[in-house]
């Protein structure tokens, strides 16, 4: 068993996004138990981080005219990465990147319909900081981030950003449209294998009707978006599918009148949220984020969170409680087995180095090249995980970004080791302690070798910053520390 | 340390050899491979490509009906003859360039590609695409068991992806495949520079021979970098390259560009991967405007493929050299409410090269809505298909790689009248 400190930095490395100087003060009397209250119950912490953007001592930001997160797609990336690295409730963040890989968005198509501006709106807008209150996707994930996937699918179908992104917008009577009833089926709830064509034929037709609302001119910046139910174009015919709909093991969506007709819709929605497959498939992808990805869960274990599920209203709240008090979670064989998303890598190499006099700006062509572009997921399915991030391009990305890092901050990393610089092995023990991984004890020797190599070791500030930068290179860069 | 594969990987993607045999400029283990240095290009057209978009059957009247904001006139298709049905088809009028390689005799299409029970989801299909499997799609890509089949050891190059991610065609248990979306960006940076990097570089390459046996991610990872730091050379060279013709200034051309550098400068690869997107047209999908979405996508393939076809027989590659395009569905006959098109069956691949045979091969649907209509399905939706994808993918490594099929697919699905390599 692992000792309490490790334990709770497992836990902030993937309910968080890993143990920066705000998490060590912040968690470093707690319990466990304790620890893991006070990422999940974050209601009762103060949602303040975006008050500390532009201020000294935070990660920088860059943009080439005011700040703009709201309407420029950047800042709103820069925004998000700063609230990884700085807010008081990192499992707030984490499960917004989760609903964002889950319902999958992408800003492009949808600033081809609004243009940039608006697809930044619809998909980051902070609804406080809006001119008529627009709030934008990611703003919705992060108010749900640990409710209901019952409520989130709801809002998810009424959601701006999707109505265009799957072609909701043209949903009608005549010719309804499959996109979003296919991917409410396939990846939103029951998944491939548990729907038929015929099932997407007929969600298309509950969904007719379920049209972008746009109030104003596009060319304005108070234009707003919303949805609105077309009665006229709904298909009040009846719909029936290959599972049940209704408690009763109804298969069919009644016939009813157009005015009444998002009652399909909810319907549809309420049997999709609370179907077994649905529970399984939920917890499924809750386990694989949070405990592992790559070794097969025991279907008792799923089962037992499927249920937990059901039993709470679909809440994902009493699902992550039970994660993360289960040893399953906790055993030490599964720390460092999870391969870090790009985001994950970047935002916990700034909490570990340093982020003073670093702009969130510098990372975003990087995170793009390491295959992770915040609201630009390359598909409905989300990003492909695992495995995959590591490609040989994007790992020399990685490597390349911690390289850039450890220049930037090459001043600090030495200030930081002037108390081992008594020799190449104290500071290379100095900062492996610092930069939490699972070091394997041939690399530390490596480490050594290259901090004793291409010289006498003086000690000199000159040589610290070197060797300093170079160790938190080739550290950030090696194999060991692209696992959380 | 060395020890096999086999050791480390579990599932899934191959991680690099972990003794690896890396000559460092021309590959003369490339050469070694075998005699014929022939290569194949395979272009992922993704998110569903329109076939009927591309290949027009301008003289079915039902074509126009079921598409009357969609339907290309035409008065502005490039004709390129008829099939054996003698159904005439054309070109989509912005492919220019690829009308003058089918009149060279370099291009073939093949109609009506697919298989039974069409898989609608992007995901599923780009999987049973990769795999060649519709009946189990989770395992290894056709592609990757090919590669499988080349004797090893294998160079690190001998697969080369101009994307992000691996695609799932590419992946197998035993061989990996470089990822090189950026040439000039696959480099080894150094925080300070100097006589450090290179110290650096050293100490990097030492990290990455220890191969932990107990912990396989950090492994594949590990291996990933071995790779990457054994081919950062090879790579360079190809950033030298002086191409013939201008690639157009968009990924797709710069994808393009990268392979014919690779080819140039000798990497010895056999297979690479280049993709271009955006054919999910839902909605606005705009055939006929110069600024239509579909129109822009055929922009940017035919001058992607036109650049590659003359640079690569400027430079007396082209004989070598076979470009294969899929897509993982094609789309619905009848445009939707929202001028575009919703995930269909059968659609069209073509085949680009100096061994290719050209020419139109497979007959086109006929597009009368009658359920009845045997060349459609799905109440007359959609296209049936008349070739299996599999007996493309044999064509393909029987006739140009000189491979066995039906071990690599896994069965026999050898057909005779589609000789288009």
């Amino acid at each position: 068993m692992a000792d309490s400190a490790q334990l709770i930095a497992h836990l902030l490395r993937r309910a968080g996004f890993g143990v920066g100087p705000d998490e060590q003060a912040a968690f470093g009397g707690l319990s466990y138990a304790q620890a893991v209250d006070r990422l999940v119950n974050y209601d009762a912490i103060p949602d303040a981080v975006d008050t500390h953007i532009g201020q000294a001592g935070y990660l920088g930001t860059t943009s080439n005219g005011p700040f703009s997160p709201n309407t420029v797609e950047t800042d709103a990336q820069q925004r998000w990465l700063f609230r990884m690295v700085h807010s008081q409730r990192p499992l707030q963040e984490k499960m917004t990147l989760f609903w964002h890989n889950y319902f999958a968005t992408g800003f492009d198509k949808i600033a081809g319909v609004v243009t940039a501006t608006h697809a930044t709106r619809l998909m980051a807008g902070k609804a406080s900081e809006d001119p008529v209150g627009q709030r934008g996707q990611i703003e919705m994930f992060r108010a749900n981030a640990l409710g209901s996937l019952r409520d989130l699918l709801i809002q998810v179908t009424i959601d701006p950003a999707m109505l265009i992104w799957l072609d909701g917008d043209t949903n009608t009577k005549a010719q309804p449209q499959e996109n979003f009833g296919r991917e409410l089926m396939e990846l939103f709830s029951r998944g491939v294998g548990y729907y038929t064509e015929s099932d997407v034929y007929a969600a298309a037709r509950v969904f007719t009707g379920v049209n972008l609302q746009t109030n104003g001119d596009v060319r304005t910046p108070t234009v707003s978006f919303g949805w609105i139910y077309r009665a006229n174009q709904h298909d009040t015919a009846s719909k029936t599918f290959s599972f049940p709909i209704y408690p009763d093991g109804g298969k069919t969506i009644p016939a009813r009148s157009a005015s009444v007709g998002t009652q399909d819709a909810i319907d549809l929605i309420d049997a999709l949220a609370y179907h077994p497959e649905t529970a399984r498939r939920v917890a499924r992808k809750l386990y694989d984020f949070f405990v592992s990805e790559t070794i097969t869960p025991a279907q008792a274990d799923i089962d037992a969170l499927a249920n937990i599920y059901l039993q709470n209203g679909t809440q994902i709240k009493p699902v992550l409680q039970a994660i993360f008090m289960a040893p399953q979670f906790q055993d030490q064989a599964m720390h460092f087995t999870r391969y870090a998303w790009p985001v994950e890598f970047v935002v916990r190499a700034l909490k570990e180095v340093g982020w003073t006099g670093y702009s969130a700006a510098s990372a975003l062509g990087p995170l793009s090249s390491m295959g992770q572009q915040l609201l630009e997921p390359p598909n409905v399915a989300g990003w492909v995980l695992g495995q995959s991030w590591f490609s040989t391009g994007a790992m020399l990305t990685r490597m390349n970004w911690a390289s850039n890092l450890a220049a930037n901050q090459q001043f600090r990393i030495a200030a930081a080791a002037a108390g081992a610089k008594s020799s190449p092995t104290a500071l290379v023990d100095f900062l492996t302690s610092r930069l939490t991984t699972d070091l394997d004890p041939a690399v530390r020797a490596d480490l050594i070798t290259y901090a004793s190599a291409g010289g006498v070791w003086t000690g000199s500030d000159t040589q610290l910053r070197a060797k300093g930068a170079g160790i938190v290179h080739l550290i950030l860069g090696s194999a060991a520390y692209q696992f959380v | 340390m060395s020890l096999t594969r086999r050791t480390f990987i579990k599932n899934g993607v191959a991680a690099f050899t972990v003794t690896l045999a890396v000559p460092r400029f021309v590959s003369d283990l490339a050469h070694a491979q075998g005699p014929v240095s022939r290569n194949l290009i395979v272009l992922d057209l993704s998110g569903g490509n329109d076939g009927l978009s591309l290949l027009v059957p301008y003289l079915d009247p039902f074509y126009y009906s079921r598409r009357p904001t969609l339907g290309i006139p035409a008065g502005t298709v490039l004709p390129i003859g008829s099939d054996t049905s003698g159904k005439a088809l054309g070109l989509h009028p912005k492919l220019t360039g690829l009308q003058g390689i089918f009149n060279d005799g370099r291009l073939a299409f093949l109609q009506r590609v697919g298989y039974a029970n069409s898989s609608r989801s992007h995901f599923f299909g780009t999987d049973i695409w990769s795999t060649a499997n519709p009946g189990n799609s989770t395992g290894s890509g056709w592609v990757g068991r090919y590669l499988s089949t080349i004797a090893p050891p294998l160079d690190p190059l001998v697969a080369w992806n101009t994307t992000g991610d691996t695609p799932h065609m590419l992946q197998s248990s035993s061989v990996a495949v470089a990822s090189i979306p950026s040439v000039s960006a696959y480099a080894f940076q150094s925080p300070t520079g100097g006589a450090e990097s290179a110290l650096e570089r050293t100490a990097a390459t030492s990290i990455a021979s220890h191969i932990p046996v107990d912990k396989p991610q950090v492994a594949f990872v590990s291996t990933t970098v071995q790779s990457a730091l054994a081919t950062l050379d090879r790579v360079a060279s190809v950033g030298q390259y002086a191409p013939s013709v201008t690639y157009p200034n968009n990924g797709f051309g710069q994808a393009l560009r990268a392979v014919a550098g690779a080819m140039a400068k000798g990497t010895g690869t056999k297979v690479f991967w280049v993709q271009t997107g955006g054919f999910d047209t839902h909605a606005s999908q705009d055939t006929i405007a110069d600024n239509g979405a579909y129109v822009k996508l055929m922009v940017t393939l035919n001058d992607g493929l036109t650049a590659l076809y003359n640079d690569l027989k400027n430079q007396g590659l082209l004989s070598n050299t076979l470009l294969l395009s899929f897509s993982e569905f094609g789309r619905r006959i009848t445009e939707n409410g929202s001028r575009g098109t919703d995930h269909g069956a059968a659609s069209v691949m073509f085949a680009m090269g100096g061994g290719v045979r050209g020419g139109l091969y497979g007959t086109s649907a006929d597009l009368s809505p009658d359920p009845k209509n045997p060349t459609l399905e799905n109440a007359a939706g959609d296209v049936t298909f008349e070739t299996d994808f599999r007996s493309a993918y044999a064509k393909v490594l029987d006739n140009w790689l000189g491979a066995d099929s039906v071990a690599v697919l896994g069965g026999n699905f050898r057909k005779s009248g589609i000789e288009f390599v």
